[in-house]
């Protein structure tokens, strides 16, 4: 049985007691996206300044949500400020592929690293490993990934 | 403070629960969650079971015996239903999937037939996506304008503007009592300023109906929708009360077998009621079950179970207030007697998701997130709370184990 220490990993608790990138950013030029859990309500919202090569330059987030999707937004916003698109989708991918591969096996028992994932370091967001043992929390995890790359897509459409 | 005496035996009730015998992270079960659906008891289990193992064919069809006592058996279910809600006739008892299908039956069929673009429909703050979705569709088929009731601090019907709000409506549709806070609605005094109005009024008394004796022709409604399994019946089985007259000049909802008297090339003719409301083959085991929850509950006795839950009301807002002070704030009326046994609260600053985690650790099942109440929770300016409720076979040991529960997860997020 996984224990609530699988789930809530003192890094994560840490991102959700410190948010780090908390608040807004001025838009236009920042664009601001809204990401829901229809399931929960929980709401995020990502302010995003661009690169002149669609990098993102500089990440604000507000809104609501539990400690996983709120922690999550967190280290999120630390890994990918500053980075390419290129790296992000990256870091996209290999989150997800973390979040799914578990989901798809019993008991959401430890696999080896999926085979299409990117070899890229996740560094803290590796804490959010456990969620998967909870599967009605992953989407709690992947909200803010979703946000951003809804932002992502906009700003290039 | 006076302390209200129940009625009921708790450990006596929780028996004739299986689940409620089972464990969760092996400890026993403390199941509050009785506001999404009840537990079932044996004697609803054992309707449904031996529906199957003796009488299990198709209604209304065979002339062979099985057949017949299935028939019987289904149609006897709908007059307990019929008694149980105080309606004249088995007719004004339409059978359906849900509560859900309930409403969109009356939206789609009374709505349909008889509202133009301009017209008015009032709702309330406080109401299910049950009962505001089949309106806004209504919003962008047919153009009708929706109107809303406002809520005062404690979370009751602000009812100071309503004849206002009701001046030239077609309908009134509100919930009995609050899934979210817990309030208790006047519905007599709503359906009388309805009617008045010259609108015509639907509640929804899937949270009353399964806590309280229910009336239908003193509450004064046109309709009333409610759930099986939120009153100990199955899943997969709801009613529609519909007042006899407004059936019968309502179009049919669903076509197909069952509901038509006869079927052309060029036409079909519908069915009397309340079968013309029925296509296809019904729910027969469910509508059995359902009948079986309600002969229980009839056995219980519904004055019991308010007199219960109004103790255990009590029980639980002072348990909470005493043990966590502020730390606590539980939405909805505060005076146990405006309102039902359903808490949502906020804990400590914590999102309900890890609340109810923690609580789930503890084999506390209690729901955390919107209670599809969002209209409700963007005004009450909160995303989701944690909700614990109470029924029949919940006693002071499940509070007593909510609270310590909570205690713990308190301490897990401040260490
Ligand atoms: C007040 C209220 N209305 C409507 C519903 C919908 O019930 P069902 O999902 O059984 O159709 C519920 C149940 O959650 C409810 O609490």
């Amino acid at each position: 049985m996984p224990g609530l220490e699988d789930l809530y990993r003192e890094i994560i608790l840490d991102h959700y007691r410190n948010p780090r990138n908390r608040g807004e950013l001025e838009t236009p030029p920042a664009l601001r996206v809204e990401g829901f859990n229809p399931l929960c309500g929980d709401e995020i919202v990502l302010y995003l300044d661009f690169d002149a090569n669609g990098g993102v330059a500089d990440i604000r987030i507000s809104g609501q949500g539990c400690s996983i999707s709120q922690s999550s937004a967190s280290m999120m916003s630390a890994a990918v400020k500053g980075k390419s698109v290129a790296e992000i989708d990256e870091l996209t991918r290999a989150f997800k592929a973390m979040m799914s591969i578990h989901e798809n096996t019993l008991e959401g028992a430890e696999t080896a690293e999926p085979i299409d994932a990117p070899d890229v370091k996740l560094g803290d967001l590796e804490a959010l490993r456990g969620v998967v043992k909870f599967p009605v929390r992953i989407k709690c995890a992947t909200l803010a990934w979703n946000t951003l790359a809804q932002g992502i897509e906009e700003a290039s459409a | 403070m006076a302390v209200s005496v129940d009625p009921i035996d708790g450990t006596a009730m929780k028996a004739q629960f299986p689940l409620l015998s089972r464990e969760v992270h092996g400890k026993p079960i403390v199941y509050l969650d009785s506001a999404a659906t009840s537990q079932k008891p044996i004697a609803v289990l054992d309707a449904m079971d031996d529906y199957y193992r003796t009488i299990n064919s198709n209604v209304h069809r065979g002339v062979y015996m099985i057949a017949e006592e299935a028939t019987n058996r289904m149609e006897i279910a709908r007059a307990l239903v019929r008694d149980f809600i105080g309606a004249r006739s088995s007719s004004e008892i339409i059978f359906t999937k849900n509560a859900t299908e309930a409403l969109n039956l009356v939206a789609q069929g009374w709505g349909r037939a008889n509202l133009v673009a301009g017209d008015v429909v009032v709702l309330s703050h406080m109401e299910h996506h049950a009962n505001i979705v089949p309106w806004h569709m209504l919003v962008a088929e047919i153009g009708i304008e929706l109107r809303w009731i406002p809520l005062d601090s404690e979370g009751r019907l602000d009812l100071t503007e309503l004849d206002t709000l009701l001046n030239g409506a077609k309908v009134l549709s509100v919930t009995a009592m609050s899934n979210v806070l817990g309030t208790m609605n006047p519905v007599r005094t709503l359906t009388d300023a309805a009617r008045k109005a010259g609108a015509i009024s639907i509640i929804d008394g899937c949270q009353s109906v399964p806590h309280s004796a229910t009336n239908v022709q003193e509450l004064g409604a046109d309709f009333v929708a409610f759930s099986g399994h939120k009153m100990c019946g199955p899943t997969g089985i709801g009613v529609l009360y519909g007042r006899e007259e407004l059936l019968e000049a309502m179009p049919p909802f669903l076509g197909g077998g069952e509901m038509i008297r006869d079927v052309r090339l060029d036409g079909f003719t519908t069915n009397d009621l309340p079968w013309k409301f029925e296509a296809g083959t019904p729910p027969i085991a469910e509508i059995i079950g359902l009948g079986a929850a309600v002969e229980w509950l009839n056995g219980v006795g519904m004055d019991n179970i308010r007199a219960h839950e109004i103790a255990l009301t009590e029980y639980t807002i002072s348990t909470l207030h005493g043990r966590f002070g502020d730390r606590i704030r539980i939405h909805g009326p505060s005076s146990p007697a405006e309102r039902g046994g359903v808490f949502s609260f906020d804990f400590d600053g914590l999102h309900p998701h890890d609340i109810s985690q923690v609580l789930d650790q503890h084999a506390v099942c209690v729901r955390a997130g919107h209670h599809c109440a969002k209209p409700l929770m963007k005004l009450l300016g909160i995303g989701a709370t944690a909700r614990a409720s109470v029924y029949v076979y919940n006693d002071t040991t499940d509070i007593d184990a909510l609270a310590d529960a909570l205690d713990a997860t308190g301490a897990f997020f401040t260490l």
